[in-house]
């Protein structure tokens, strides 16, 4: 086992942090909790793709730069550790890039990549449904064929980013006689197609955080089929372990843990017993979900694509979250109730919003029980329920 | 980054678990936790020919020259297997300070020998009251006395003593005010143990030295210096032992995941229920936990990186970790596992008592957060 990084990896760390210091300093952004997935910012989009940081890993053919998964990580670690912006271009660097790279033709890949990279083209998910939530294989969005091309109908839920994205990666059931999880597809979406309408929904900490999609007669045409026709589901499984697969989870509020801390030293509750055992417990837990998704990392680096050790790291994290708003809350006491725009609010309000929003960290890209029974069944080989 | 182990461990890995799995069975276990000794010399000839008493040593003692994070590949073996025996006091108490702190002298003096498995070594950390390490001066005291040091007082927890030939004792010299570590000579007059019956199963004693004469040559560090060494041995036996942790939490979750796949209730085998696998997936959880950080604090120590922090947050998990993973282990193996007959309480036992050994999880906490600035 080898934890370090290279002179090289650690310069590049020093390069992010550099970069994203200087984007603070120059006032462009503030860190935020859930930053990358609710910081609509086009314009540090674009200033990233500068850098060559969108899309990093994938070929220099397709816009990419050929770079390490370990790359990848300490980039996105850097970005959550400062709670950057980058929700504009998070699902496609992340997942949906990769599924065009994996399943898609050389026309999709050319199409799509370089101008994912150049921090040009924006995408959201489509996959649950009303109906199909923990059960994705029975989704009910049909796609029918017409000449050239797909038409689409049905429903979509919780699809974040969906009013700024320029591109849907939809799930839609091409062979309904098929058993259900044989009978799906997976297309790209163009997000101002005729038929296609989106409507917000406010979660629970007042933020419009997803979206319902709904098509009615959406015509795709059929080069926007990625990979095989009916092999969706299992295409969507590849792509869903690759959602999980980062540190989004264990670092998505971390400006909330520095704060907190921050804030008990100033305040002088660091002297309290009581607050030093639950913040070196909360530093405890948070290393080892740091490690847990570093070694999905390392999984990703020796060329596999990591399943149950992503399910882990996730199901893992998200409890680290709901933990760490909690203690938050407990530290500040009464003022934890105060809301960011309220008079008195400590911390900018990140604990109580962190708080309710920890809600949905552990059902979101696969809940927990989901997770947890790819682990056991996947990882330890326990027969099927 | 690699978090996996190179080709070189692995086989190292594979050779350990076949020779334990073949020397040490719990057959083996059950039977040195019943002897007086604790200890098969037959077993320790053989670990010494193997090279592994001397695997984390250089080479011109004997020595294997690799490196401790190899060495946690060994001793997560071993703590998987139940090993009974003084490998760790030898090895990580006793050798490993030596090589740390020693003099050339001192080192040649020691090191070979133990190394060829004709000496045991242990050392004589604990105190009656001494919770953490740092907080108060030993009791023990050490006056100087022409040219030799005479030490007077009690130690606690001491493993293996009674079949030591040399014991690290830390104690505070006099009249310097300092703290050392003294390698004395279990024969000595003066030195008595009386067994204590704790719950790993393992030797542990009570030792007293009643006017112990140590020649001068036996301090082993500068007695200004002590303090930090006794740090020092602490951390690096708490990461030691959580990685004889991770191997005992890992043979439980086999254990419990075979043993699900097997166990029939309701006409099915009870792993196919959610709520079992469900079970099992925070026992591994916890169990990749504890590896990956047992496993970054030992590559820490092997690069000789300050690891204060990451070594008592190993602690921390794996501690609580197991505890839990034992928990769940034996809710899964039903009322069979509380017997005596069952394997499992091998492991109950000793992950418990390695729980609270160079430091539990509060005092842990409590270096955590001096490091974290609070």
């Amino acid at each position: 086992m080898d934890f370090g990084f290279t002179e090289e990896q650690n310069r590049f760390r020093q390069e992010v942090r550099g970069f994203l210091e200087e984007e603070i300093r120059k006032g462009y952004w503030q860190p935020a909790c859930d930053a990358w997935i609710q910081g609509f910012d086009p314009a540090f989009t674009r200033r990233v793709s500068e850098k060559g940081w969108i899309g990093m890993i994938w070929p220099k053919e397709y816009g990419g730069q050929g770079r390490s998964h370990t790359d990848r990580l300490i980039l996105t670690e850097e970005m959550l550790r400062y709670g950057a912006p980058a929700a504009c271009h998070w699902f496609a660097d992340r997942q949906v890039g990769g599924a065009i790279l994996s399943f898609g033709s050389d026309e999709l890949k050319s199409e799509f990549l370089p101008r994912i990279a150049r921090g040009e083209a924006y995408f959201g998910l489509g996959m649950s449904e009303p109906g199909a939530g923990s059960d994705l294989a029975s989704l009910q969005t049909r796609a029918v064929e017409d000449g050239d091309y797909y038409v689409l109908n049905g429903q979509k839920t919780w699809t974040s980013c969906a009013y700024f994205a320029h591109y849907f990666d939809v799930y839609a059931r091409t062979d309904p006689d098929a058993p259900k999880h044989r009978g799906i597809s997976e297309f790209i979406v163009d997000a101002t197609s005729p038929g296609l309408s989106r409507i917000p929904m406010t979660d629970i900490t007042g933020t419009e955080a997803w979206s319902d999609l709904f098509f009615d007669n959406v015509r795709v045409h059929k080069k926007y089929l990625i990979g095989e026709k009916n092999r969706g589901f299992y295409q969507v499984l590849h792509q869903l372990d690759y959602e999980r697969s980062g540190l989004e989870r264990i670092m998505g509020n971390y400006p909330l843990f520095e704060a907190v801390v921050q804030f008990c030293r100033e305040s002088g509750l660091s002297r309290d017993p009581l607050v030093r055992g639950k913040l070196a417990q909360l530093q405890v837990e948070f290393e080892v979900g740091r490690l847990l998704g570093y070694r999905v990392t390392s999984v990703m680096e020796e060329g596999r694509t990591p399943n149950w050790e992503s399910a882990m790291s996730k199901a893992y994290s998200t409890e680290f979250e709901k933990r760490l708003a909690n203690v938050a809350l407990e530290i500040l006491g009464p003022y934890g109730q105060l809301m960011p725009e309220s008079r008195l609010v400590p911390l900018r309000g990140m604990a109580p919003h962190s708080y309710l929003g920890s809600k949905g960290y552990s059902l979101q890209a696969g809940t927990t029980e989901i997770l947890r029974n790819v682990l056991a069944t996947r990882g330890l080989g326990l027969p099927g329920a | 980054m690699k978090l996996s182990l190179t080709e070189e461990q692995e086989m190292l890995k594979k050779a350990a678990r076949d020779f334990l799995a073949d020397k040490c069975p719990k057959s083996f276990v059950r039977e040195m936790e019943a002897s007086d000794t604790g200890h098969s010399p037959e077993l320790w000839q053989d670990m010494a020919e193997l090279g592994w008493i001397g695997l984390a040593f250089p080479e011109e003692y004997g020595g294997g020259g690799m490196r401790f994070l190899d060495l946690a590949v060994l001793l997560e073996e071993m703590g998987r297997a139940c090993l009974p025996g003084p490998f760790f006091s030898t090895v990580v108490l006793g050798g490993l300070t030596i090589l740390d702190v020693g003099s050339e002298e001192q080192k040649q003096e020691y090191l070979p020998a133990a190394i060829r498995g004709e000496r045991i070594l242990t050392a004589a950390l604990y105190e009656a009251g001494l919770r953490s390490f740092n907080a108060s001066p030993p009791t023990v005291e050490a006056t100087f006395d022409g040219g030799d040091y005479l030490i007077r007082g009690t130690k606690l927890f001491v493993p293996d003593a009674h079949i030591s030939d040399h014991l690290l004792c830390v104690a505070s010299t006099k009249p310097e005010h300092g703290i050392a570590v003294f390698a004395v000579d279990a024969g000595s007059p003066g030195v008595s143990c009386s067994p204590l019956s704790t719950i790993g199963g393992d030797k542990l004693f009570e030792v007293e030295f009643d006017a112990v004469r140590v020649p001068g040559t036996n301090l082993l560090a500068q007695t200004d210096g002590g303090r930090r060494v006794v740090q020092k041995m602490v951390q690096r036996a708490a990461v030691a032992r959580c990685c004889e942790m991770v191997g005992n939490m890992q043979r439980v979750l086999e254990m419990t995941v075979d043993y699900a796949k097997e166990r029939k209730q309701f006409d099915r085998p009870i792993g196919s229920f959610q709520v079992i696998q469900h079970y099992c997936a925070e026992m591994a959880t916890d169990v990749d936990g504890a590896r990956f950080c047992a496993y970054r604090a030992a590559w820490m120590l092997s690069q000789g990186l300050p690891c204060t922090s990451e070594a008592a947050i190993a602690k921390v998990w794996t501690g609580e970790a197991s505890r839990r993973v034992i928990d769940r282990a034996h809710q899964i193996h039903g009322a069979i596992a509380v017997t005596t007959e069952h394997d499992l309480h091998f492991h109950t036992r000793r992950a418990k008592a390695a729980e609270l050994m160079f430091g539990d999880a509060d005092l842990h906490r409590e270096t955590i957060a001096i490091e974290m600035g609070l």
